[in-house]
């Protein structure tokens, strides 16, 4: 009983197989979407502004050079509001209802640690392009779907002191933040300064709302403390910065990013310029081709004039890279299957990126794709972030 | 030494911004005994309002100040209206948490409309150092607080013990009712009191603005040790109040000099009820006597 046999059995098998075709070709137009979970209002506003550049610059030459899998990449962007619960449902919505094929994150470490046990769960690859918390990719997790390619806290903390240490400190000490960011960062550098062979002047912490550093900067400076290693946001890092002019102490002062946020010269005065902070990336500076490109686009796209018109370098860059080594695994895994992909990233064997060109950027025992030496180091010039050298 | 020093110079600065704050408590206490529990956003209003005038929009320094000292004032008369009197009528003593409330609605008012982001005043000569002690620069806006303390506690002294209406203030604390039948227009003079609270406030956050950031977050912590401070000091002295402030302050910094900052709140206020305990009344206070 073939189906030939029945004229109207072959008209339906007919009209079945068009169907098919249809909606095959319907999907393959579909494109794959990509989720993005940062602070798009607020006083964080700024660094979601700009992954959202890195990424649509990344996603426009994929597209321009035909997409991945045959399908166009379209970017699906939530507000976090830097809250962890808004972020967590903004990544499940993501994850259920636009079945995203992987999920960006933003500025804040701990919305970052309210999404990836969901990515971790739904396994959905989770990539980090700003937050720097450790256990943000060490989580535990297995099999690990959070991979970053930004700062590092631990990492942060060896350059901080390497840095240190090559500038000629023989004894810095440490002034952080009195919250877990600067625990987590005390932790670190006592860590590292032990493995490097560092003795510590000593570790003062000090208030977000703290009006006067004095007594805590004395007692390093007293302790003999010929560097200062600094790990807070701009305004109570500019309260530090006003106490040690106050001291009429010249001492070199390295920080973590967190001076970079905000309006770190207007709050800290005249003495701004003194601190050397970590970046990832600088504008500034020859560029190398990827560089020039980005840098063409940003002034295409978004009107920014130059390298002292991009808001936030870091945001830019890594969200950039992160993007097409994401792009690669997806590619080479032949898949949007999030098992698939993760697998593939740590395939990736080579990317000439912005940042750098990466070899084996992924691993299974290490899901961060920057490293300590991939940081550059920079300052503030008026209100331009340039680089120090 | 170098160490004690500084940390001498850094305390009497702080001590004497919360003694300039604490002012605000004592005055409205003085005659009404109630306060303005979120005096420190008062505080912050002025900052934020002297910042707002002046910097952002470009107005000449003293008409900004101005500005920024009226809206104190009217803040002050403000929240005596809706959040004190009302139920101090009644005799109940729900305006604490109802200036609490006030507080917490201004400054989430700020957050919205001057922004999360903390700004900074800009420098001037007032911020430029004038003078060093034990090798750390002082700058003039540094001893001008502690002037400008001492003189409104002067001022207040004078006030209250030789002329009219400071005395008739004085007999409203005794007893209200008794003011009231002698003439003396009780209400008139718990808003008056409220305002010139407002005002104190106001000034404190003008001076203190440059040594610091200027956030809607900044006068919470502020508030609440200047309260400490206008109970250490036996709320009813001006005196007290101001020196309260500095032996405040000055601990405050010679604990982090010492034992470090970690400990430094937990000793201050552990102190602060040590005080207490010994002295009910504040350091500088007296009992008050009940006749029954």
């Amino acid at each position: 009983m073939g189906i030939a046999r029945n004229p109207r059995n072959g008209w339906r098998a007919a009209l079945g197989v068009a169907a098919l075709v249809v909606a095959t070709s319907a999907l393959a137009a579909d494109p794959i979407k990509i989720g993005l979970v940062a602070a798009l209002s607020g006083p964080s506003a700024q660094s979601g502004e700009a992954i959202t550049q890195g990424l649509t610059i990344a996603i426009d030459e994929i597209n321009a050079a035909g997409g991945l899998l045959g399908r166009p990449l379209a970017l699906v962007k939530r507000d976090d509001e830097s809250s962890p619960p808004k972020g967590a449902t903004a990544a499940r919505e993501l994850i259920y209802d636009e079945k995203v094929a992987a999920i960006f994150g933003g500025l804040d470490t701990p919305v970052s640690l309210a999404i990836v046990p969901i990515a971790n769960k739904e396994h959905v690859p989770y990539m980090g392009v700003w937050a720097a918390g450790t256990p943000i990719t060490r989580n535990g997790a297995n099999p690990n779907f959070a991979f970053r390619v930004s700062a590092v806290d631990v990492m942060v903390d060896e350059a901080l002191l390497k840095y240190a240490q090559k500038n000629g400190a023989k004894k810095p000490g440490l002034i952080l933040i009195n919250n877990p960011w600067g625990e987590s960062n005390e932790k670190g550098l006592k860590e590292e300064a032990q493995k490097l062979g560092i003795t510590l002047a000593g570790i003062e912490k000090f208030e977000d709302r703290d009006v006067d550093i004095v007594p805590q900067l004395t007692r390093l400076k007293n302790a003999g403390a010929d560097a200062l290693i600094l790990v807070a946001n701009a305004a109570p890092g500019a309260q530090v910065m006003k106490a040690r002019e106050r001291m009429g102490w010249k001492v070199p002062v390295i920080s973590h990013w967190g001076v970079s946020g905000g309006r770190f010269p207007e709050l800290a005065g005249p003495t701004a310029g003194d601190v050397v902070f970590v970046q990832t990336y600088s504008f500034f500076g020859n560029q190398k081709p990827a560089g020039k490109k980005v840098l063409s686009e940003l002034e295409k796209k978004y009107k920014v004039s130059g390298p002292e018109g991009v808001i936030s370098p870091v945001g830019v860059a890594d969200a950039y890279d992160a993007m097409h080594l994401l792009a690669l695994a997806i590619k080479k895994a032949g898949s949007t299957k999030g098992d698939a992909v993760r697998q593939a990233l740590h395939e990736i064997d080579e990317y000439q990126g912005l940042i750098k060109t990466y070899h084996k950027p992924f691993s299974a025992q290490n899901q961060d794709a920057l490293g300590p030496d991939d940081y550059v180091f920079v300052r503030f010039e008026g209100n331009k972030i340039v680089p120090v050298h | 030494m170098d160490l004690f020093v500084a940390a001498l110079v850094t305390g009497v600065g702080l001590g004497s911004m919360y003694g300039l704050l604490a002012l605000g408590f004592y005055v409205t206490y003085a005659v009404s005994s109630t306060v303005n529990f979120a005096q420190g956003s008062t505080m912050m209003l002025g900052a934020v309002m002297g910042f707002t005038f002046g910097v952002t929009l470009g107005l000449p320094w003293i008409v900004a100040i101005l500005l920024a000292l009226v809206a104190c004032v009217v803040w002050g008369v403000v929240v005596e209206a809706i959040g004190v009197r009302p139920f101090a009528r009644r005799g109940s003593d729900l305006w604490l948490m109802a200036t609490v409330a006030l507080g917490l609605i201004l400054e989430n008012v700020v957050l919205f409309t001057f922004g999360k982001d903390p700004r900074g005043m800009p420098q001037s000569a007032l911020t430029a150092e004038a003078f060093s002690v034990g090798g750390l620069r002082v700058s003039l806006l540094q001893v001008t607080i502690p002037v400008v303390g001492l003189a409104i506690a002067f001022a207040l002294h004078v006030l209250t013990r030789h002329t009219r209406s400071g005395k008739s203030m004085l007999a409203i604390v005794q007893n209200p009712d008794a003011a009231r039948l002698m003439g003396i227009d009780v209400r008139a003079a718990i808003v008056g009191a409220y305002a010139v609270s407002g005002l104190f406030a106001g000034i404190a956050g003008l001076l203190i603005a440059p040594l610091f950031t200027v956030s809607s977050s900044m006068g919470t912590l502020f508030g609440i040790k200047a309260f400490a401070v206008a109970i250490l000091g036996g709320i009813g002295n001006p005196w007290g109040v101001v020196l309260a402030g500095l032996i405040y302050g000055s601990a405050e910094s010679l604990i982090t000099a010492t034992f470090g900052s970690t400990y430094t709140q937990i000793l201050t206020f552990g102190l602060v009820i040590v005080a207490l305990a010994l002295r009910p009344d504040g350091l500088f206070g007296r009992a008050g006597v009940k006749k029954v």
